[in-house]
């Protein structure tokens, strides 16, 4: 078994979010907050990267501005080459709906709709046929082992199945990019985990994550942690370079 | 003492030689305390004299047997019955460093902290990848189950105590800022340095990825396995 990335060269790869010189003031004057300073971020197809930060670290605004829901004071962020802080509002709105999915800790799934149609749903908007919309939520949610949740509604699904459902739908087509915020957060440990390592299969089949959280074990599923403190990067773990851990010196003794 | 509790619990399944304790220790806690043969060999001997194991023959390599004696049962029966003892912690050096670095000059506990933070975080991500894999043997079955399984909750144990100490050091933090809050500015036991680092405390780190990071790596074997 491998966990061998279908990329294994980051660096002749273009990074499907570029975030540059990110900053975003609210308020203005006495009152000014400075939600974030000056963030860099890329995050390559294939990598899952963990956000972790105090709450007002600005993990969560991070995540707003990085999918076109907020706009920064200053600085790019780039989605596929399209600089959305540039693009005009139709083609941000495209941008969400064809580039970027989003898991939030509650109210993923709209309660009226099964877990087929609610994965079907961006499709349709993009104007895709609603066969053929539902043709790829099946197939999505069956490549993701929730094939048999398919007609089932929210309110018949557990915790962890409806965020797995919400990963399903932030990935149908052909999103690469998904933002997810505390998505573990109401669900127990166990459950929080299946969530996770469906978020890591996702991101190991080429896709990109941002998983923002404070849960250190939920983190510690991404490539990369970046810590953010009052705004700014102030750190971040740098990947091995081999799996030295546990390995190696025991085998030679 | 661990290593001789655990030769006796390997020995319970059948007599074996020195160098296949080894390996059956090491396949079940995946050589996160790895052994060599001198121990294993002076353990046996201790074990022999205290007469809890004796020697039981030759294989037909012409490796020295051992075998569990009644006495070593009983032992061995005492010992899963008996809670480790936690009463008396050992030392721990993170919480000296911390302890030692409220109020040193010239020291920025935060800075120790997140330091900290960084290492442990990046061994619970290794550790979440031999999870991954461990996991998988577990669930994919197969003969050497019993030792997956093993290995895999030493693992899981590694990412508890890890968590623990992430989450202590965020509790820290958030303490020593809530003290310093309340005692005003430039009061000890946060270092009077200002709350907000410009720079970076690694390479690269407000420069996006490390250009040199690699991607993914093949994890590895099962390591008692890649022996």
């Amino acid at each position: 078994m491998s966990t061998q990335s279908p990329h294994t060269s980051q660096g002749q790869q273009r990074p499907v979010l570029r975030l540059q010189q990110l900053s975003r003031v609210h308020g203005s004057g006495a009152t000014e907050v400075h939600a974030l300073r000056g963030v860099d971020l890329d995050v390559f197809p294939g990598e899952l990267v963990a956000v972790m930060g105090p709450s007002g670290s600005g993990k969560s605004t991070l995540l707003t501005i990085a999918g076109g829901l907020d706009t920064p004071t200053s600085g790019r962020v780039v989605v596929e080459d399209t600089d959305i802080t540039a693009a005009d509002r139709k083609t941000l709105a495209a941008l969400r709906r064809r580039s970027i999915g989003y898991v939030f800790q509650d109210y993923n799934l709209i309660p009226a709709l099964t877990a087929a149609e609610n994965v079907a749903l961006p499709r349709e908007l993009d104007g895709v046929s609603a066969r053929k919309a539902r043709g790829e939520a099946v197939a999505a949610l069956e490549e993701m082992e929730l094939g048999h949740l398919a007609d089932r509604f929210p309110d018949e699904m557990s915790g962890g199945q409806q965020q797995r459902v919400a990963i399903a739908r932030a990935l149908v087509g052909d999103r690469r990019l998904v933002l997810a915020d505390e998505p573990t957060g109401a669900l127990d440990s166990e459950t929080g985990e299946s969530v996770l390592a469906l978020l890591r299969s996702r991101c190991d089949a080429g896709a990109a994550g941002i998983l923002v959280t404070h849960e250190p074990r939920f983190a510690a599923w991404a490539d990369r942690v970046v810590f953010l403190r009052d705004g700014a990067v102030v750190d971040q773990t740098v990947r091995s370079q081999t799996d030295s851990l546990l390995t190696g010196q025991a085998a030679e003794l | 003492m661990s290593i001789r509790h655990g030769l006796l619990a390997l020995l319970e399944r059948g007599p074996r030689y020195g160098s296949q304790l080894r390996t059956e220790f090491e396949s079940r806690t995946g050589a996160t305390w790895p052994l060599n043969v001198g121990q294993v060999y002076t353990t046996l001997n201790r074990l022999e004299r205290d007469g809890m194991v004796a020697q039981d023959g030759e294989d037909a390599a012409g490796h020295a047997l051992y075998a569990i004696t009644d006495a070593g049962r009983t032992e061995l029966k005492s010992w899963f019955g008996t809670p480790v003892d936690r009463s008396s912690p050992p030392r721990d050096e993170l919480a000296i460093k911390l302890a030692m670095a409220v109020g040193a000059p010239g020291v920025d506990i935060r800075d120790v902290i997140q330091s900290q933070r960084r290492h442990t975080v990046k061994a619970m991500q290794d550790y979440t990848r031999l999870k991954a894999q461990a996991l998988a043997a577990v669930e994919g079955g197969g003969p050497k189950e019993r030792d997956d399984v093993a290995w895999l909750l030493v693992l899981e144990q590694l990412i508890f105590q890890t968590e623990a100490e992430a989450r202590w050091l965020d509790h820290c933090e958030a303490r020593l800022i809530r003290l310093s809050t309340a005692a005003g500015p430039g009061a000890p036991p946060v270092h009077g340095a200002p709350p907000i680092r410009d720079t970076p405390s690694v390479q690269g780190a407000s420069s996006a990825h490390g250009a040199s990071q690699p991607r993914r790596n093949t994890g590895p074997a099962h390591p008692a396995r890649s022996s």
